[in-house]
């Protein structure tokens, strides 16, 4: 199958404009026949189902959780960007596609990402308009502050919520259209499977998660915007509730999953604390700016710690490891996150961990607090001083914190092109579920603003595009043998998962596939660790099939159903994740291969054999997946090998 | 209930000045005086009806708002500390409402009733014979358990204001930095202050009898 | 640590439901509270029985999901936090802790401690937004915003609709959940387009809902695990009573 991005004609700044102009509408009268499907309600989500809703599509939204605006977009805490140039710092559109396509480790899609770029400036325009309350100068003007990577100050934010902020401004949007019933929204809804009649997406089975109800719904056109699968590590930054059975699902009804071993792991992440421990929280980059980090150099002083016998105040400086400092002398302590995280796995896997588990390292304050003074520090960081201090019970004015890396994002996702249509016809994907934007490594403040771009800005036109041509289909019905089988299917299933009265819960094989994919596909990996990986990975899933116990039944609110069927697909593409992995001779972004990296340890690109993006195709249980590649060709970028020394 | 209880603390604050006058020294002359002028002022007449009236509505609101707050929580708690964090006297203000009430009625047929209704001694003043209205306090506070009865009631006014004062404000809307603070302080000052005073008068006059 | 936890089972909306005990052991101080409950389902699942449904999604205080009422107080202990962000070492040893949904009747139980919290859905479709088109925003920095106006409204606006304030409420009073939404609007140039309507339309839609009236006991405010104030109830009356004045609904 040829992969065909669509990029329009002509030069890069004028793609999308002419785009516009050229494209199929669908006119108003037309509009109110015709269904679309949304699947989650964060930025993307709710972004595409409002602005769908305003233009006149019939709309249903589905959600898992109790309310559209829990989504987990909620959580983003630094800023989005755009290039506004408001601080009048030589910012344009230009170099904010330059800085995205640089910081995705040249591994993204020209046409995409200068989209984005253009149309970040509106997001900022409309949010402002719903009343997103952005920080603001004495002036009454825009704030904002500059993000990792780039050379310019264009994030806007709202303190270290800005995230919540923007959702809470989409949620408002989607509600009004609810009340309008432009919308209908389906909280507590989980999508099991995609309906394809003759070749095109046509509708949704999703389970009603209070009663256990199988539902058909049916739609002339159906969008995932249903997020990233950062849980398939079991412990990441995500929600508890994020999941990738939505887009596992129509990918195992053919529609492409690409680069699915990009992770970006964040390096400033609270440490795990026992085996009990259910998520990871994040704690913003910006404390790098001041913070030292540091491991013990003696091994004995690092056993000590991790009894706790002795504290950190108890080692002098001269037995002090500041190996960011020591590695990378021009950045130190400033280095780009993959960097960052990589160095403290090593020093941890070597025996250097700093707490009791033996996974963390220390960011330490205390010469800062010499430097600057304690009150300094505060005003700068007092209310991540606070959270560290609520979650981990220490005081970082008086102990250096102690940090680990985490899972945080996911690069890729759902194959799309230009119109964010996946190669099935009339499925499209936005937001962090699809892959287009951010190539092998996302810069900060970047996923805001994909996720309303998608969902505002793009999808609402380039899905007219293709509805165009069923203004005279008529409603889709569900009484099809399509949806026959698709709901016969999603029925068995979970027939197999309530009957099969095994003796495991649900978590304690995410928890095994979480740690083959933390130590073998996580921030560094290697041939054999993969290959032994998907071996172990099909070990966990026979195992789960044949042992894993849910209690209650199917008509009933039942939690541990719910995590089994999400589970069950996070097995399933953990192993597509190290295939990819494997397959991918080379470092960028947010993978990493030992096999390939520089003398000093750096990561080393292959643009030769691997200026691709990997595109997946399922071919059935039991048949390995196959590999397809669309080029990617750099027009306006010249491709540069990253150095932090 | 804000617009009406406001009413009411106004109402008590002019109910105390008069009252004051019985503890002067002067066999309750000017009291008496008050107390026949302030039965004989028309203005004053409408001013007391609506006294009865607002205290009416403020019982009614307080009837229905409490019916519907009942009903928003059908279920209660097994434990429940969570109102711990707000003072006892918000928590309690239908209890309070009620006892005050039972006072009010009482202290009516006590005092008002009398007066308008019942056979009052009259005394002589430059020529003019009006009700003694002094002399039923008087023999009234002779009593120590009506005395008792009096006191413990102004306790309970005073814990229905401490509440009632600031939220009739909030209620209303007015809350702000600057002024919020006044209101508050404003409002503790009148609940200890103004059922203090009127707690002395019995107590005084009990002693002075004695 | 080892526990005693009474907590409310219910099958469905229909059941009666009760409080049933449970114990747990070995519980790490670090534990986080929605940690504990996890290690006490994951028992009950390998036993066979059910495990306790309850809300939670993103656990780190911002989702607004879980909901527990834990002795006696919503999220637990500690002020400002929410359930997830609540730890074990905020009890001892031997502890009994008491474990309640919500309680109102505007959220009503769906099983165990899950509530049905889309009323608050409902308010915010009755009138919590402005409306504005896609694409028919002007630049944004055309609208200057004092600061001071930015940063109350950005102080209302972090509302994580929990449902705490309707938890710890006697009255079961839904006031500040709704004026935290209609003073951020308030407050902004944005948001005066609609303001008459707005008020009057959510305090409508919270009426209907079956939520209780505010008697400024000022237990919301204590509980709320973002510290939204009362102050914005304050301003909703205002708000309310300006539009009941003016607006030209009869």
């Amino acid at each position: 199958m040829k992969l065909d991005s669509k990029i329009p004609k002509g030069p890069i700044d004028k793609k999308w404009s002419q785009y516009k102009s050229e494209v199929n509408l669908v006119n108003p009268a037309n509009k109110r026949h015709i269904d679309v499907i949304v699947i989650g309600t964060g930025l993307a989500g709710a972004s595409a189902a409002a602005t769908m809703g305003e233009l006149g599509y019939n709309v249903k939204a589905f959600c898992f959780q109790d309310s559209p605006r829990r989504a987990h977009s909620i959580a983003a805490q630094g800023g989005i960007n755009a290039a506004k140039n408001y601080q009048n710092d030589g910012d344009s559109v230009y170099r904010l596609f330059y800085d995205t396509i640089k910081g995705g480790d040249y591994r993204s899609r020209e046409g995409n990402v200068h989209r984005l770029a253009e149309v970040s400036r509106n997001i900022i325009d409309q949010c402002v308009a719903q009343g997103v309350p952005f920080a603001r100068e004495y002036g009454g003007y825009l704030d904002n502050r500059s993000f990792g990577g780039v050379q310019v100050k264009r994030t806007f934010y709202a303190k270290g919520q800005t995230g919540q902020q923007l959702l809470l401004g989409a949620y408002s949007a989607l509600a009004r259209q609810i009340k309008q019933k432009t919308v209908t929204m389906y909280n507590r809804h989980e999508m099991l499977d995609v309906v394809i009649v003759d070749g095109k997406a046509r509708g949704i089975i999703a389970r009603n998660l209070i009663t256990g109800e199988i539902e058909r719904h049916s739609a002339h056109a159906v969008v995932l915007a249903s997020g990233g699968y950062g849980n398939v590590f079991f412990l990441s930054t995500n929600a508890m509730g994020s999941n990738v059975t939505a887009a596992w699902k129509v990918h195992k009804k053919g529609a492409m999953f690409a680069n699915p071993c990009y992770t970006q792991i964040h390096p400033t992440c609270l440490p795990r604390t026992g085996d009990y421990q259910s998520k990871l929280t994040l704690m913003s980059e910006s404390l790098r700016n001041d913070g030292r980090v540091w491991v013990p150099k003696k091994k004995e002083d690092a056993v000590r710690l991790q009894k706790g016998e002795i504290t950190a105040k108890e080692i002098k400086d001269e037995d002090r490891d500041f190996y960011l400092e020591r590695r990378y002398p021009a950045f130190g302590n400033l280095v780009p996150r993959d960097v960052a995280s990589r160095a403290a796995k090593e020093r941890c896997d070597a025996g250097f961990g700093v707490n009791k588990t033996g996974e963390a390292v220390f960011l330490d304050f205390g010469y800062a607090i010499k430097r600057m003074g304690k009150d300094a520090v505060e005003a700068k960081y007092g209310n991540l001083f606070q959270m560290y201090e609520k979650i981990a019970d220490e005081n970082p004015y008086e102990l250096p914190m102690k940090i680990y890396p985490a899972v945080h994002y996911t690069m890729g996702g759902l194959w799309v092109d230009y119109n964010l249509m996946t190669n099935v016809p009339g499925l499209y994907a936005t937001g962090e579920c699809n892959f287009s934007d951010h190539g092998a490594n996302r810069l900060g403040a970047s996923a805001l603003m994909q996720g309303l771009a998608d969902g505002y800005f793009v999808l609402p036109y380039t899905i007219g595009n293709y509805l165009a041509d069923d203004i005279r289909t008529g409603a889709i019905s569900t009484d099809s043998k399509e949806f026959d089988e698709a709901e016969a299917n999603v029925k068995k299933t979970i027939d197999q998962l309530v009957n099969n009265k095994g003796t495991k819960s649900v978590d304690h094989f995410h928890k095994k596939l979480g740690n083959v994919m933390w130590e073998k596909c996580g921030m560094a990996r290697n041939k054999e660790g993969l290959k032994s990986a998907i071996e172990e990975i099909q070990q966990i899933k026979k195992d789960f099939w044949a042992d894993v116990l849910i209690p209650g039944t199917n008509e009933e609110l039942n939690l541990e159903l719910e995590k089994a069927l999400r589970v069950a697909d996070f097995i399933e593409l953990g192993e597509l994740m190290c295939r990819d992995a494997l397959q991918r001779e080379e470092s960028c972004g947010g993978h990493f291969r030992e096999e390939h990296q520089t003398e000093e340890g750096e990561a080393l690109r292959n643009d030769d054999d691997f200026a691709f993006v990997g595109a997946w195709e399922y071919k059935g249980e039991g048949t390995e997946p196959e590999l397809h590649k669309e080029e990617l060709v750099y027009e306006n970028v010249e491709m540069k090998q990253r150095s932090y020394k | 209930m804000s617009l009406t209880g406001l009413f009411l603390i106004m109402f008590l604050a002019v109910h105390l000045a008069g009252n004051l006058q019985l503890i002067l020294p002067d066999e309750g002359k000017s009291f008496n005086l008050y107390a026949h002028n302030m039965a004989n002022n028309p203005l004053i007449q409408v001013v007391s009806k609506g006294n009865f009236f607002f205290i009416l509505l403020h019982v009614v609101v307080s009837i229905l708002l409490t019916r519907k707050n009942t009903a928003a929580r059908p279920i209660g708690y097994a434990a429940s500390k969570s109102a711990s964090k707000a003072t006892w006297a918000s928590r309690n203000m239908g209890v309070l409402g009620t006892l005050v009430l039972v006072f009010i009625v009482l202290h009516l047929k006590g005092f008002w009733f009398e007066l308008k209704y019942g056979t009052t001694p009259m005394v002589d003043y430059d020529g003019e014979t009006i009700k003694n209205a002094f002399l039923i306090v008087k023999e009234a506070y002779q009593n120590p358990l009506y005395v008792l009865f009096y006191v413990i009631s102004m306790a309970l006014v005073g814990f229905h204001l401490s509440h009632g004062f600031q939220s009739a404000f909030q209620t209303l809307g007015l809350n702000h930095v600057k002024y919020t603070p006044i209101i508050k302080f404003l409002g503790l000052a009148f609940s200890i202050v103004v059922p203090v005073l009127f707690a002395l008068i019995p107590i005084v006059m009990y002693l002075q009898n004695s | 640590m080892n526990l005693t936890l009474k907590v409310w089972r219910q099958k469905n909306a229909s059941d009666k439901g009760k409080i049933v005990e449970y114990k747990v052991n070995d519980i790490s101080p670090d534990c986080s509270f929605l940690e504990m409950i996890d290690i006490l389902n994951n028992n009950l699942v390998e036993l066979g029985d059910e495990p306790i449904a309850f809300d939670h999604d993103c656990r780190e205080g911002i989702c607004g999901m879980c909901s527990m009422f834990i002795n006696g107080r919503p999220h637990g202990p500690s002020d400002e936090i929410t359930t997830c962000q609540l730890h074990m070492r905020s009890f001892k040893d031997g502890d009994t802790i008491f474990i309640e949904p919500w309680r109102a009747e505007g959220f009503p139980v769906i099983k165990d401690l899950t509530v049905d919290r889309t009323a608050f859905d409902r308010i915010i479709e009755a009138g919590g937004y402005v409306s504005v088109n896609t694409g028919s925003a002007q630049d944004a920095n055309n609208l200057p915003i004092p600061k001071i106006d930015a940063d109350k409204a950005f102080d209302s606006a972090t509302c994580i609709g929990c449902g705490a304030c309707v938890a710890a409420c006697k009255n079961a009073s839904a006031m500040l959940f709704v004026s935290a939404k209609v003073s951020q609007l308030a407050l902004l140039p944005q948001g005066q387009v609609e303001r008459k309507q707005r008020v009057e339309n959510m305090v409508a839609q919270m009426d209907e809902e079956g939520f209780g009236s505010c008697t400024n006991t000022g237990a919301c405010e204590a509980e709320c695990p973002k510290g939204i104030s009362i102050e914005n109830i304050a301003r909703m009356n205002r708000e309310y009573f300006s539009a009941k004045i003016s607006s030209d609904n009869v």
